[in-house]
């Protein structure tokens, strides 16, 4: 996994509140392969393109100043719904690497830990000043840091936030999480033997057909 | 200390800690054919699955329901899902049931029927509604597939602490309010992400006069209000649902698993982070009218005005959700003429949600397309048995086989551009029928009333 320290790029702002994973990538694209160059067009793909395949003007990304984000500014509960981690995966395959918002979709927050995009959760109002800064000046930078957990405003203003221990851990690093587990191994082993006896009706005893 | 069911199921599954994270060990996990990602990647790092035991099987997302032949999947890439299945369960040494098995159906469905699931267990799947099998008073959440190839590989997962949420019903529901019309109510009411970073536990008199069924749509749709599990502290009506279950415990088995899952609902005194109290006499047959399943309103109700909305966030939502849904503010809800009807999905497709439906077009004729597609090939067995499928064949509705289907569409089953389904499963997400396809959901005795009226119907004028 890709690590994250501080990245420094245009935000996007999408002010849209309970943007649903459905929206992100349709489920149509959930079968295609995560390799195939053409991944990054799968994001938003029902709104960035008409029926046609041409790209909708109105819709943000396909406006010169925000194609080169990296950086998105969402609204309220960004990334709920399906837990397809492939939201993720195309976002990251367009280049996104942090996600702001004043909350997340749970199961979406924690796929972002997975892929090397750092998920932010910042006051709604804080959030709703960054996407009117970004509205204001289109293509202004931000500044994300999450050794110090702070997000650089494009007025410059920092503002802290707080991020779950393990995860900064982990995406500072960008350290294999199954990597990690495997050297768990012992105490697993150790779990599971107290586990057969204390719930022995829950550990099936062999392939359970 | 008092302490709660989610505090007594996760306390229990604790292998380790770090970071202000547990390493919780995972006694159920589900896996499907959609989940092909995560089960290439761990062949891909020559990993195994730790426990094959522990892990169970079921092709759902990408199966055709007219049929159980793959030749009848959509187009002959959805085909190439529905066969790559077969063979990934053997490779991976998952124990499953294949399409023309009658166990087979959509995950959520099955691993409660099959008696997978258990009170007091931990289970995750690779899809958010997993939370219906908190219903049996299981600690049972979503994941993405990272984290499914995690569980295949540890049997453990690495999470956060979250916050727990109790919401009590109390009192008796009226006439045509079903379980679907008390999870959209609470949704309304907190949001479609008032749950986020949150277990919720239901509780409450109307819970717990609920049937299993019915407890399952309740926990199904969780995750429509955002939180991270939904529960239902386990009981009589949980335990008679259990005994006799393929997979149940049995014997001396059944009488210890019996002493531990009585000693599991929350303790009295138990502390939550949040409480939500609702009466269920203020519930009505409900159904949504926007693209969020947080948009649900009283079947009497109208369309909602955006002019009346302050927020300017909320407005513009609003503003574009009647736009998608091509709907004006004021109209009745009852007005609204629609296309199609969708009787299925993990939400409602279980034998009472068929009976509800069946009630409805019994001696009456559906006036538009509505397909009726049971949860499992058990659950069609069994409605078969009660001469279901006759009342609906008869009235003119299509009787399928078992899977996700229209609920999600990535078997090709969708409904077209610009067409308004009545529809019983869980999302009314733009596109998430297919490509412009506009989705009102509700219970299955009012996606019945509304194939038989051919518009949105207060299922109480037809006397059900």
């Amino acid at each position: 996994m890709e690590p994250f320290t501080r990245v420094t790029a245009a935000g996007v702002p999408l002010d849209l509140p309970n943007v649903d994973t459905d929206r992100v990538i349709p489920a149509r694209f959930l079968r295609k392969d995560r390799s195939v160059p053409e991944y990054s067009s799968f994001l938003f793909h029902d709104v960035r393109f008409g029926a046609d395949g041409a790209e909708r003007p109105e819709f943000i990304l396909n406006q010169a100043p925000y194609r080169g984000a990296r950086i998105v500014v969402a609204a309220e509960n960004f990334g709920c719904g399906s837990s397809r981690e492939a939201a993720v995966w195309a976002l990251a395959a367009y280049g996104m690497r942090s996600v702001i918002a004043p909350s997340l979709g749970d199961i979406f927050h924690q796929n972002c830990f997975k892929n090397g995009l750092l998920p932010v959760i910042l006051p709604a109002d804080v959030v709703a000043q960054l996407r009117r800064q970004l509205h204001d000046r289109p293509g202004a930078t931000l500044t994300v840091d999450l050794e110090s957990q702070t997000v650089t405003a494009p007025d410059g203003a920092l503002h802290r936030f707080e991020v779950d221990a393990f995860g900064k851990e982990m995406l500072l690093t960008g350290r294999d999480e199954i990597g990690l587990t495997l050297g768990f191994e012992a105490r697993i082993r150790e779990f599971e033997a107290r586990h057969s006896k204390e719930m022995s009706w829950a550990v099936p005893p062999r392939a359970s057909t | 200390m008092p302490r709660s069911l989610f505090e007594k199921i996760w306390e229990r599954h604790v292998v380790a800690r770090r970071a202000g994270q547990a390493l919780l060990y995972v006694d159920r996990h589900l896996v499907h054919d959609g989940g092909f990602h995560a089960r290439a990647d761990l062949a891909k790092r020559g990993l195994k699955v730790r426990r094959p035991q522990n892990t169970f099987g079921t092709p759902d997302h990408y199966v055709p329901t007219i049929s159980r032949d793959p030749a009848d999947a959509a187009t002959p890439e959805i085909r190439r899902m529905v066969e790559a299945y077969p063979a990934s369960m053997k490779q991976h040494g998952i124990p499953h049931v294949l399409l023309g098995d009658e166990r087979q159906g959509i995950v959520h469905i099955i691993g409660p029927e099959l008696g997978i699931t258990q009170p007091g267990m931990t289970l995750v799947c690779g899809d958010s509604h997993t939370s219906t099998h908190g219903a049996l008073g299981a600690l049972a959440f979503g994941i993405g597939q990272s984290e499914n190839e995690h569980v295949l590989a540890t049997q453990t997962l690495w999470q956060a602490p979250v916050r727990t949420l109790r919401i009590r019903i109390e009192g008796a529901r009226g006439a045509g309010v079903s379980a679907k019309d008390v999870i959209l109510a609470i949704i309304a009411k907190i949001g479609a992400g008032g749950g986020v970073r949150h277990a919720i536990e239901y509780a409450g008199s109307t819970i717990r006069d609920m049937s299993m069924d019915e407890r399952m749509t309740v926990c199904n749709m969780s995750i429509e209000a955002g939180a991270r599990a939904g529960m239902i502290a386990p009981d009589d009506t949980t335990y008679a649902y259990m005994e006799g279950r393929p997979l149940a415990p049995s014997g001396e088995a059944w009488r210890g698993a019996l002493a531990e899952w009585t000693a599991l609902p929350s303790d009295a005194g138990a502390t939550f982070d949040r409480e939500v109290p609702l009466a269920a006499g203020d519930i009505a047959p409900t159904v949504t009218w926007g693209t969020s399943p947080q948009d649900a309103l009283p079947i009497t109700a109208r369309v909602p005005d955006p002019r009346d909305i302050a927020d300017p966030g909320r407005r513009e939502s609003m503003t574009r959700a009647l736009a998608y849904m091509g709907l004006s503010a004021g109209t009745p809800l009852s007005d609204i003429t629609i296309n199609r009807v969708f009787i299925g999905s993990c939400t409602n497709s279980r034998l009472d949600d068929l009976r509800a439906a069946a009630r409805v077009a019994k001696g009456r004729r559906a006036v538009v397309p509505a397909w009726i597609v049971p949860g499992s090939g058990l659950i069609k067995r069994a409605a078969e048995a009660e001469g279901l499928d006759r009342v609906f064949v008869d009235a003119g509705f299509e009787w399928r086989e078992a899977g996700c289907s229209m609920c999600v569409g990535m078997n090709g089953e969708t409904a077209g551009a610009g067409e308004r389904v009545a529809s019983t499963s869980n999302r009314n997400f733009e596109g998430r029928q297919g490509k412009g396809a506009r989705t009102h959901l509700m219970s299955p005795a009012m996606a019945a009333a509304a194939a038989v009226t051919g518009r949105l119907t207060d299922v109480r004028a037809l006397g059900a």
